[in-house]
C-alpha cells in the first residue's frame, strides 16, 4: 500500500458533552425515541438546542424503514451534513472522523454523532436472518448460531493457532466485571469470578455465556465542534490527536486473525506523535474477548500471538496497570446496537476530561479507542482507532 | 466414529407429529448456483473467466479483478478444517431442535475459505473434503467430510438430515407391473428399508414377475392403479402416513410421433398414467409427506419419478410418450415447490431409452432395471435432485445445456436412427 | 297398429311389476374401476377402463350438490354391442347405436344352461349339439329371441374372470357352428354371455377369428356382455330390456340390463 501524502491533523476540532441513555434489557420504543434522548441529553450538556446542530451523523440497526433522512424530519433538523454510518462497532470512531473533517473544512459547526438502537423480543433474530448478503448466503444457514458462532469458529482458531486457553480470555472478561460494578449504568450488577467464566453456559463452543455482549435498547451522543466553540461555552472537551479506519482488511487471511489496525496502526501513533505505552487507557471494542485481544496485538501492545502473554501479565482493571474498558465495555454495560460503537469513545471522552465519576482512572490524559464490526460473512470488515486527549480534572 | 442409526421405534400414537421447521432458505441468486450444483451432486464454485480467481461466497463481481464473467466449474473439494465450533444455541428453531450442531471453517485448496456443516467423523485440524449438499430448506450448503469413508457414515445425523437416505424408511414404489419394480424393490430393501410396499394395479390380469416380487424381503402388495382416483386415496389412506419415500415408477409407452398415429388414444394413456398419475398420486400423498418432513428418523424424505431424459428434448420417433414426460417433468417441478415447506425433496431420475418390449428395436445403449434402481438408491443416499441414468441420458442433458435449440436439430437429423 | 289394444295389457303389467306378481331382475355388474374389461395385444387401441372423477361433494367445489365426470369405453362392464362394431356388419342398414330401432331392446329370452360344462371346462362350447339338447327339453328356440349362454361365470372374481394365461384367456363361448345354428337356423335377435365376450376366451383361434362377433353381427345381430345373475333367469319365458345408450354411431355401449321374470 503506497503511502500518501502526510494525514491532515485535527488541531482545533473537539469532541464534547458525551451523553449515555441508560440501557434496558428490552423497550417497546422505536430507536427513534431512544436516539432523540442521546440527542437531547448531549446538547442540553452542551447548553444547545436542535436548532443549533447543523451536522447529523447517525448509526442504527433498528431505525428501518427510516435511515438518517427519515430522522431529519422525524427530529426537525435541517442539517447541511448527514451521515448515514453502517459500521457496526466501528461507527463510532468512523462518525468521529466524519465529523471532525466536516467541522474541519467548515462544512458545518456543530455536528451531532448519534447511535442508538431499541431492543425488542425478536430484535435479534430479525437481524441476524437479514444481516448482510453473504451471510444471508454462507454463513446463516451454517446453525444460525449468529455472530456467537462466527466467533467461536475465530477463537477456536486462534486458541489452536497461539495456544490462548479460555482463563486467558476470562481474564479480560472478569476484570471488566469488576470494572462495570463501578459503573451506575452497567446491566451487570454482580461480579464474575474466573469459576463462574469457565463454567458458564456453552453457546457456541469454544463460547460461553460471559463471552457474549447482552443485546439491550440504549443510545450515545457526543457532539463534534471548534475548539474555540467549546471554549467559549466553557465545555469540557477532548482532543483529536489521530485517527484510522481500514475495512476488509487482510482478505487472504484463510480466517481472522488480525484487523485492519495493523495495516495502519504506525501511522496512527505518528499522527498523534504518541507511543502505546503513552495510552492512560484502552477501550477496545469488545463484542468477543479473542477481538479484544486481536486489538491488543494489532494496536502495538504486543506481538501477534502474544494477547494470552499480555492479559496475564498485566491487571486490566481501573486501578490497575493497563486500565481496559473502563465502564465495564459491552461484556458487563451492555451492547445496545450500534451505540455498542460508542461506548468506549463516550466513556474516553468523559475520562481525558476527568469527568468519568466512579470509573475515572486517575491522572487519565490520553486514551486509544478502538472501533471493530460487521460480520458480513466469516470476518468482521470495519475497524478503525482514535487517540483522544484532554486536560483530565 | 459415528454411531449406527438405531432402528426407529413405532411412534407414538398419542404424540403430536412434530412441525417441519425449515433453515433459512433465503439466498441471492449468485448464490443459488450451490443448489443447482448440489441438485446433481456437484462441487461447483464461481470461477473467474477473466484472471481464474475461485470466489467464495458467490457473487456479482470477481473479488480479484472486478470481471463480472463467472462461470460456475467443478472445483477441487479438498481442503482443511482449521477452526471448528459446536452450536449450542441458536435463533433458528430449526437448529434449536437439533442442537448441538456443529459447524467449521474449511480453507480450500482450491482458494477460499468456506464455511461448512461438519460430519462427526472429522477430525479437528483434519484433511477433509467438502461436498455441495441440499438442506432441509432445499438450498444449497456446504458440507465437510473425512477424505476417506467411515463406518456408518450415512448416519451422521447431521447427514442424515441433507439426504434421503432410505435406511430405516417405509417406500412405496407404485406400479408392480412395470418390469423394473423387481429391481427397485430388491434395491431398495438392500439400502435398508424397513417395508417396501408396492401398488399393484388391474390384478384382475396376471404379470410375469409377480412372484419374483412377492419374494423379495419385506415387499407388501397392494393394490392401486394410478388411473383410478378412487383407488390411489383409498391406499394413501391406508399407507399415507407411513409412506416415507414414494417411487413412481408408473409408465406408460407406447413408440410413434403424432403422424404416426391416427387417433389420441394412446396419447391419452400417456398423459393418463405419465402425467395425471403423478398428479393423482400427489394430490394424495403429497400433504401426508410434506407434513411428516421432520418426524423422526423415518420422517418422509423423498418423492422419486422415473422420467424418460426425453422430456427435455422431444424425441420424434417416441414424440407423445416425450411429450407426456415434459409434462410430468413439469408438474413435478410444481410438486418439487409444494413439498419445500416440508423438508421432503423430489428427486427426478432421467432415464435415456430403457431395455424392454417398446425399446426392443432400438440399437444399445439401453438401460437396465437394475442401473436404474441403482442410480436412484444413490441418488436417495446423497440427496440429489436430478439424476441422470446412462450414457444417452447424460448425453442428452448435456447437450441440451450447452443448447436447446440445437438438440432439438439434433433430435430431428437423428430420427429413426436410434433414440 | 292399433294403440289403444295394448293399454289394458300395460294396465296389467305395470300393476303385476308393482305387486312382485312380475319379478325385475338386474342382469347388471355395477360399473366399477375394478371390474375387468377385454385385453387385446398392446399394440392395439384397448378397451379403456371405468374410471371417475368426482367433481364435487357438497363441498366448496360445489355446496349443495354432488357429481362425477366419468370416462369409459364403449364395451366396458356390462354392455351392448351393436352390428357396427363388427367389421362384417360395417355396412349394414341401421347398425350403430342410435339407429338400431328401439323395439329391438325389448324382446324374449332363451337361457341355455352351460354352468356345469363351464365348471368342468374353462372351454367350454356352445355347439349345435348343446343347443339341440336344451331344444328337446324347452323348445326350439323362436325367431326373434335373445339367446343367453348361462355358465355363472359372473361369480368369478379377480383373476379368474379374464382367466388369462400365456396363450390368451380361457372362457367358455359357442363355435362358428353353435352361432351360425342360431343365427341361420333360429334367426336369434341376438346373443348374451357373462364373459366378456359373446366369443370364447381362444375365440381368437376358430375360423373365422371371434366367430359370433363375425357372425352375429354380420347378419345384423345384437350382444351382450358380462350379465350377471342368469341363474335367476327360468329357461325360456323372461322378457329381456337392454336399452343402450343412444351414442352418435355409437358401436355399442355399457347399460343396464334387467329381466321380467313372470
Amino acid at each position: 500500500m503506497p503511502r500518501g501524502p502526510k494525514r491532515h491533523p485535527y488541531d482545533g476540532i473537539v469532541a464534547v458533552s458525551p451523553a449515555t441513555v441508560p440501557y434496558q434489557r428490552f423497550s417497546k420504543e422505536a430507536a427513534h425515541w431512544w436516539i432523540a434522548r442521546a440527542l437531547k441529553q448531549s446538547l442540553d450538556g452542551a447548553g444547545l438546542g436542535p436548532r443549533d446542530v447543523d451536522g447529523l451523523i447517525v448509526s442504527s440497526f433498528t431505525l428501518f424503514p427510516d435511515s438518517a433522512v427519515g430522522l431529519t424530519q422525524h427530529l426537525g433538523l435541517t442539517p447541511r451534513w448527514l451521515d448515514d454510518i453502517p459500521m457496526g462497532g466501528a461507527c463510532g470512531v468512523v462518525g468521529l472522523r466524519r465529523a471532525a473533517r466536516a467541522v474541519q473544512s467548515g462544512d458545518a459547526s456543530v455536528v451531532a454523532c448519534v447511535a442508538g438502537d431499541t431492543n425488542h423480543v425478536d430484535s435479534f433474530r430479525r437481524m441476524l436472518s437479514s444481516f448482510s448478503r453473504f451471510a444471508q448466503d454462507a454463513s446463516y444457514p451454517y446453525g444460525s448460531g449468529g455472530p456467537n458462532a462466527c466467533f467461536a469458529l475465530l477463537t477456536d482458531h486462534y486458541m489452536r493457532r497461539f495456544g490462548a486457553s479460555r482463563e486467558d480470555f476470562g481474564r479480560i472478561c472478569v476484570a471488566q466485571r469488576q470494572n462495570a460494578l463501578r459503573n451506575p449504568h452497567a446491566v451487570m450488577k454482580t461480579p464474575l469470578s474466573m469459576e463462574q467464566y469457565i463454567g458458564a453456559r456453552a453457546i457456541s463452543d469454544p463460547i460461553a455465556l460471559f463471552d457474549c455482549v447482552m443485546p439491550v435498547a440504549g443510545a450515545e451522543c457526543f457532539l463534534v465542534m471548534r475548539e474555540e466553540d467549546a471554549r467559549a461555552a466553557g465545555l469540557p472537551h477532548a482532543h483529536i490527536r489521530a485517527t484510522i479506519e481500514r475495512h476488509n482488511a487482510f482478505p487472504e487471511d484463510p480466517i481472522q486473525m488480525r484487523g485492519g489496525w495493523e495495516m495502519d496502526v504506525d501511522e496512527l501513533y505518528a499522527m498523534a506523535a504518541l507511543k502505546p505505552a503513552d495510552m492512560d487507557l484502552v477501550q477496545t471494542y469488545d463484542d468477543y474477548p479473542v477481538i479484544v485481544m486481536m486489538q491488543l496485538e494489532d494496536l502495538g501492545f504486543c506481538g501477534k500471538g502474544e494477547g494470552p502473554e499480555f492479559v496475564r501479565a498485566h491487571d486490566l482493571t481501573i486501578d490497575g496497570d493497563f486500565p481496559h474498558n473502563t465502564s465495564g465495555g459491552q461484556l458487563s454495560a451492555g451492547q445496545a446496537g450500534a451505540a455498542g460503537g460508542y461506548l468506549g469513545l463516550t466513556e474516553a471522552m468523559r475520562q481525558v476530561t476527568g469527568s468519568a465519576g466512579p470509573t475515572q482512572v486517575k491522572g487519565a490524559r490520553n486514551a486509544l479507542v478502538s472501533g471493530f464490526g460487521m460480520i458480513n460473512f466469516d470476518r468482521g470488515l470495519c475497524s478503525g482507532a482514535v487517540i483522544l486527549s484532554g486536560d483530565g480534572a | 466414529m459415528t454411531d449406527p442409526l438405531a432402528r426407529p421405534p413405532k411412534k407414538d400414537p398419542q404424540v403430536r407429529t412434530r412441525v417441519p421447521t425449515r433453515p433459512s432458505h433465503f439466498r441471492s441468486r449468485a448464490a443459488l448456483g450451490i443448489a443447482a450444483a448440489a441438485a446433481e451432486g456437484r462441487f461447483m464454485l464461481q470461477v473467474c473467466e477473466e484472471c481464474g480467481a475461485v470466489q467464495y461466497p458467490p457473487r456479482d463481481a470477481c473479488a480479484s479483478c472486478l470481471c463480472v464473467a463467472l462461470p460456475w466449474r467443478d472445483v477441487s473439494p479438498k481442503g482443511r478444517l482449521i477452526a471448528e465450533t459446536t452450536v449450542q444455541t441458536s435463533t433458528s428453531i430449526y437448529f434449536r431442535e437439533r442442537a448441538p450442531w456443529r459447524i467449521g471453517t474449511i480453507k480450500l485448496e482450491a482458494g477460499p475459505s468456506v464455511m461448512a456443516h461438519l460430519h462427526g467423523d472429522l477430525a479437528p485440524d483434519g484433511e477433509a473434503r467438502v461436498i455441495a449438499m441440499l438442506d432441509k430448506s432445499g438450498q444449497g450448503v456446504l458440507f465437510a467430510v473425512p477424505t476417506e469413508m467411515t463406518p456408518n457414515m450415512e448416519d451422521d445425523p447431521q447427514m442424515r438430515e441433507m439426504t434421503s437416505d432410505p435406511k430405516y424408511r417405509r417406500v412405496l414404489i407404485t406400479d408392480a407391473r412395470n418390469e423394473n419394480a423387481p429391481a427397485l424393490a430388491q434395491a431398495l430393501a438392500d439400502a435398508g428399508a424397513s417395508m417396501v410396499f408396492i401398488g399393484e394395479a388391474e390384478s384382475w390380469r396376471p404379470y410375469p414377475h409377480r412372484a419374483a416380487l412377492a419374494a423379495i424381503p419385506n415387499v407388501d402388495i397392494l393394490p392401486m392403479d394410478v388411473t383410478d382416483t378412487a383407488s390411489v386415496v383409498e391406499l394413501c389412506g391406508e399407507i399415507g402416513g407411513k409412506t416415507d419415500i414414494l417411487i413412481n415408477n408408473a409408465r406408460f409407452v407406447r413408440p410413434g410421433g403424432i403422424l404416426d398415429r391416427a387417433d389420441v388414444a394412446f396419447a391419452r394413456e400417456e398423459m393418463e398414467v405419465n402425467y395425471f398419475g403423478l398428479l393423482r398420486l400427489a394430490q394424495a400423498f403429497g400433504p401426508a409427506m410434506r407434513g411428516r418432513g421432520a418426524d423422526g428418523d423415518n420422517s418422509a424424505a423423498a418423492w422419486v419419478n422415473i422420467l424418460s431424459v426425453n422430456a427435455w428434448s422431444n424425441s420424434p420417433d417416441y414424440g407423445l410418450f416425450s411429450a407426456s414426460n415434459a409434462a410430468a417433468l413439469s408438474l413435478s417441478q410444481n410438486l418439487r415447490a409444494d413439498l419445500w415447506d416440508g423438508g421432503v425433496r423430489l428427486l427426478n431420475v432421467f432415464t435415456g431409452p430403457t431395455e424392454d418390449e417398446w425399446h426392443q428395436p432400438l440399437p444399445p445403449p439401453k438401460v437396465a432395471p437394475a442401473a436404474i434402481a441403482r442410480a436412484l438408491v444413490a441418488g436417495l443416499r446423497d440427496g440429489l435432485e436430478d439424476v441422470y441414468v446412462g450414457d444417452v441420458a447424460k448425453d442428452l442433458i448435456d447437450r441440451w445445456r450447452a443448447g436447446p435449440k440445437i438438440l432439438e436439430r439434433e433430435m430431428m437429423e437423428n430420427r429413426g436412427a436410434s433414440s | 297398429m292399433n294403440q289403444q289394444s295394448g293399454a289394458p295389457l300395460l294396465g296389467e303389467l305395470a300393476l303385476s311389476i308393482a305387486s312382485g306378481a312380475i319379478r325385475v331382475v338386474d342382469l347388471t355388474h355395477t360399473l366399477d374401476p375394478d371390474f375387468p374389461v377385454i385385453i387385446l395385444p398392446p399394440e392395439f387401441g384397448q378397451c379403456a377402463r371405468f374410471r371417475m372423477e368426482e367433481i364435487s361433494a357438497y363441498d366448496h367445489r360445489g355446496p349443495a350438490w354432488k357429481w362425477h365426470n366419468f370416462t369409459c369405453s364403449e364395451h366396458t362392464g356390462t354392455h351392448f354391442d351393436a352390428p357396427a362394431h363388427w367389421i362384417s356388419g360395417r355396412d349394414l342398414p341401421n347398425n350403430s347405436v342410435d339407429t338400431i330401432p328401439v323395439e329391438q331392446f325389448i324382446g324374449p329370452a332363451c337361457v341355455i344352461d352351460c354352468s356345469q360344462g363351464a365348471a368342468e371346462d374353462e372351454d367350454f362350447e356352445l355347439t349345435p349339439a348343446v343347443i339341440q339338447a336344451w331344444e328337446a327339453e324347452h323348445g326350439e328356440i323362436p325367431a326373434g329371441a335373445w339367446v343367453l349362454m348361462r355358465t355363472d361365470w359372473s361369480r368369478r372374481r379377480g383373476a379368474e374372470y379374464l382367466n388369462m394365461r400365456e396363450d390368451g384367456p380361457h372362457s367358455p363361448g359357442p363355435t362358428p357352428e353353435g352361432i351360425r345354428f342360431l343365427i341361420e337356423q333360429r334367426d336369434i335377435r341376438g346373443f348374451g354371455t357373462e364373459t366378456v365376450g359373446t366369443d370364447a376366451g381362444q375365440g381368437n383361434h376358430y375360423t373365422p377369428p371371434f366367430p359370433a362377433h363375425f357372425y352375429l353381427h354380420g347378419a345384423g345381430k345384437l350382444g351382450l356382455q358380462c350379465l350377471n345373475n342368469l341363474w335367476e333367469l327360468p329357461p325360456t319365458g323372461a322378457v329381456l330390456i337392454a336399452t343402450p345408450l343412444k351414442i352418435k354411431q355409437g358401436t355399442g355401449s355399457p347399460l343396464r340390463v334387467v329381466a321380467l321374470v313372470g
